[in-house]
């Protein structure tokens, strides 16, 4: 295992490097536009709530995978080539901003609602009140969940091995079919994805013990 | 240009839904068992044997955060280096099995932990014994709490299950791949019916897990 791992540490490294580096473009992407849903979901405007809960609904029940190969095969045919790795992270954005939006939501919902009324009451608009009040408490109660979130998209981000997107998963693949060395190739791996996940879900546990 | 109608078609429909198909029987057969195995391996991580739920509680935090995909490859391409070779739908159950039991495991001790510990100890006040007070008493109201959790987790695994065409098991994702295959005409309608196959089945359940959790409430 030792001997496999020296052997192949470029390609296992520079997997690694690209898992990260899609995890957290995705992260960051789906926090944008994850917060911007959730914002929709709680507006008073009717119209604007709709919006966003239908864009939640469909991307929370569609495939990860699905949603990746469509951005993979279709927007080369019609709009510019794009590679594995792009056409990936989109998809892990798109999937992921989902299930931020909902837990995002579920923390400005979980925020009392006199805050809101209060800072209105103070004369600030709808827009100050949220950006000022409401989300800063929110975004404290979500930490844990949006940390586990990001778990599961480290996780997720195996789908670009479908896509040849250059992540772990593909180069696992790459070494296991050079090797033949099937069974230390994915424990390898596996423990290259524990180095990212195991820490972050231990800390989210012990800070979600320490909020409650 | 994409031909809605001709990938539309009845043959090809047909062959959608036999996916579909394979795709909740492969999710309905790992459920069950993972609910099992899920249950026990939580109340042996939650009743702190010494030693014993220590590594089991090791062994599910690992597996939880290892990604499904690869454990799909360890067990369809891994496996057979220690003599044992299933084939590609068991293959893709019990490698779904494995890593849903472990979801599962969490989301019941969770579920015991947040029924009131003096259930426990009244229980065993009147002479119940630990096991007789954990199903009697304390499973009856911890299932109830995590009816919730337990069907997102069902939906998580029947999106999960597309994943399984990287082995070749003939699910949804694989057989939408053959249509659009034939012709890349068909890619954009073959995707919009195969989003619209697996968001029926997810967002069904999970309206009935909004339903039921509304009606104990």
């Amino acid at each position: 295992m030792i001997k496999l791992l020296t052997d192949n540490w470029s390609a296992f490294l520079s997997g690694f490097g690209w898992t990260i580096l899609s995890s957290i473009l995705a992260l960051f992407f789906s926090l944008v536009i994850g917060s911007l849903v959730a914002i929709l979901e709680v507006l008073p405007n009717k119209f604007a709530r709709i919006v966003g809960n239908v864009y939640v609904e469909i991307f929370r029940n569609i495939p990860l995978l699905v949603i990746t190969m469509f951005f993979y095969l279709v927007i080369p045919l019609y709009v510019v080539k794009i590679n594995g790795f792009t056409a990936g992270t989109i998809g892990l954005t798109i999937y992921t901003s989902a299930f931020i939006a909902e837990t995002v939501r579920a923390g400005i919902n979980s925020v009392d609602i006199g805050q809101m009324e209060a800072a209105r009451s103070q004369g600030m608009t709808f827009w100050q009140a949220m950006r000022y009040i409401v989300l800063p408490q929110a975004f404290k109660l979500v930490i844990p969940p949006l940390g586990n979130q990001f778990v599961n998209l480290v996780k997720n981000s195996s789908v670009l091995a479908f896509v040849a997107g250059f992540d772990l998963m593909y180069q696992a693949n790459a070494v296991a079919s050079q090797t033949f060395d099937t069974v230390n190739t994915y424990l390898v791996v596996g423990i290259f994805y524990l180095v990212i996940t195991l820490p972050i879900s231990y800390y989210m546990q012990y800070l979600e013990r320490k909020l409650a | 240009m994409q031909n809605w109608v001709n990938a539309y078609s009845w043959i090809n429909i047909r062959f959608l839904l036999q996916g579909l198909e394979v795709t909740i029987l492969i999710s309905v057969i790992a459920v069950v068992l993972s609910f099992i195995f899920g249950s026990i391996l939580g109340i042996i991580r939650y009743s702190k044997i010494k030693y014993i739920s220590k590594i089991v509680g090791i062994i599910i935090d690992v597996i939880r955060n290892l990604p499904l995909l690869l454990i799909i490859f360890f067990v369809y391409f891994g496996l057979p280096a220690f003599g044992f070779k299933p084939d590609t739908i068991p293959a893709a159950i019990l490698a779904m099995t494995v890593f849903e039991s472990m979801m599962i495991a969490e989301i019941i001790r969770s579920g015991i932990l947040a029924v009131d510990i003096g259930q426990m100890e009244a229980a065993r006040a009147v002479g119940m014994n630990f096991m007789q007070a954990m199903w009697h008493v304390v499973l009856p109201q911890a299932y109830k709490k995590m009816i919730p959790a337990m069907v997102s987790q069902f939906i998580s695994l029947i999106k999960d299950t597309s994943l399984a065409t990287i082995i070749v098991v003939p699910e949804l994702m694989q057989h939408g791949q053959v249509v659009y295959g034939q012709n890349p005409n068909y890619i954009i309608p073959v995707f919009v019916m195969m989003a619209l196959m697996y968001f029926v089945v997810c967002y069904a359940l999970s309206l009935l897990s909004r339903y039921i959790d509304h009606k104990m409430a």
